[in-house]
């Protein structure tokens, strides 16, 4: 490809999508399709196209677990404010998590005013250029986000073990999409139809550890771009699979995901993170969902360095995230939505992140 | 804090690091290569995310996905002027 080329930029055409939108129409034969997308990139595609006032009556688009923010607990949001009140220590953070309130109603960005050291950084490398400007200091880096972020934040932690950057270290709140799903697929209330599998956690993954969807729970699953004419088109392949009742997971975003992922991501991921029960907001502890730092890499695990642990916390009084991020409701069922929690005073996590279900649904749908 | 954005390549530096620039602008991301498969080279598109390259773009794929987007468009088109064309 050359800069005078540019093939990404074709897709974007408005002309591929009311094709598509027929072609849906036809595969739907008029019945309801609930379909739930787990990427926070395409909670926000979603709402900002437009695409939702396109569809057909028959196709309800629920936003479900997608976003790093939104799934982060109020126990691990406790221990960040913790960690935050620790001499000598530097946060270095994502800027999506400092305004994510803890149990108690306050947040990193409170700390930050209190005088917390808080940096908000774009790469989890840019914590180490902080580190080895403040060598008096210890930089933990809050590692949220799943398995398109995990690989960032491993090869970081290795880069520092090279370069003998001993002052850094990782709170590793990591999650794993796969065993959300699944908990989202035993829970009969959730009633989700097919799923819009999530194009960057694909690029990490492949298609294989999505293959329990069709292969247990007969529903379809397509692994889609960001553009409308790629989220039409797995819709259109959701209805038909369904239309001919073979339900298949299937890769709709081939420029960007190669069927069997980033394998050396994957090595990198594996030789600094195991896997771990792990506590999701909404959703509560799921087996194996999380990921932490192996013992062999304590020295880069602030849980382990500063003998951090999880404390116990109680549910913010009214605030239906959980139910929101299951597709139990509509964000504006909640009723804290718009009145009480909103972009600027958020209770739960969904409204603070602008990938999150309930800040697209304030914004882009507020009624 | 999930994106990534196309960027492409323009520049190979030191220390798996590379230079890339996002769409037409005159924004230029650093990036780690260090998970690419393969060393990325100049002109190549990359998914970027959070400073680390994630992919390197196909454009074998993009080609292909955009002549089935338009063969779509024209076998609906026919259709609709009344030829039989069998549906997909």
């Amino acid at each position: 490809m050359t800069a005078r080329s540019n093939p990404l930029a074709a897709f974007s055409d408005p002309h591929l999508c009311a094709p598509l939108l027929q072609r849906l129409e036809r595969a739907l034969e008029g019945k309801e399709l609930r379909f739930m997308e787990v990427c926070g990139t395409h909670t926000v595609a979603i709402f900002q196209s437009g695409l939702r006032s396109l569809l057909p009556a028959c196709v309800t688009h629920l936003s479900g677990p997608g976003c790093p923010v939104c799934v982060t607990h109020d126990a691990e949001v406790a221990t960040f404010l913790e960690l935050a009140q620790q001499k000598n220590v530097i946060i270095a953070t994502f800027g999506d998590l400092l305004r994510v309130p803890g149990p108690d109603g306050t947040s990193l960005k409170h700390a930050q005013a209190a005088g917390a050291h808080i940096e908000i950084v774009y790469s989890p490398l840019d914590s180490l250029r902080l580190a080895q400007a403040n060598p008096q200091s210890l930089v933990v880096f809050l590692g949220i986000g799943f398995e398109t972020t995990a690989p960032t934040v491993a090869a970081t932690i290795l880069t520092a073990q090279q370069q003998g950057i001993k002052n850094f270290c990782v709170l590793s709140f990591h999650k794993l999409v796969p065993p959300a799903l699944q908990v989202l697929l035993q829970d009969v209330e959730c009633n989700i139809d097919a799923f819009l599998l999530p194009g960057h956690v694909s690029t990490i993954l492949g298609l294989e550890p999505y293959a329990f969807l069709a292969q247990q729970y007969h529903v379809p699953g397509v692994v889609a771009g960001f553009e409308p004419a790629d989220i039409l088109l797995a819709l259109c392949l959701m209805a038909e699979q369904r239309r001919e009742g073979k339900p298949a997971v299937v890769n709709a975003y081939r420029r960007a995901v190669a069927d069997t992922g980033n394998a050396r991501a994957r090595e990198i991921m594996d030789a600094v993170f195991a896997p771990a029960d792990a506590l999701w907001r909404g959703l509560g502890c799921i087996e194996q969902s999380g990921l932490v730092i192996r013992p062999e890499l304590a020295d880069f695990d602030a849980m382990r360095r500063l003998d951090l642990h999880l404390p116990a916390t109680t549910k913010v009084t009214g605030c239906r995230c959980g139910d929101v991020l299951k597709g139990r409701i509509m964000p504006n069922a909640c009723p804290l939505f718009g009145k009480r929690c909103t972009p600027a005073q958020p209770v739960g996590p969904c409204m603070v992140s602008t990938e999150g279900s309930c800040a697209a649904y304030y914004k882009y749908n507020l009624e | 804090m999930c994106l990534a954005i196309p960027a492409q390549i323009t520049e190979i530096l030191e220390n798996n690091m590379a230079k890339a620039r996002v769409g037409e602008s005159d924004t230029y991301l650093t990036s780690s290569t260090m998970l690419l498969p393969e060393p990325p080279t100049v002109g190549q598109y990359v998914i970027v995310h959070a400073g680390f390259c994630l992919h390197t773009l196909s454009e074998e794929e993009a080609q292909e996905s955009l002549k089935m987007f338009r063969d779509i468009a024209a076998v609906l088109e026919t259709e609709n002027q009344g030829c039989t064309v069998k549906p997909l």
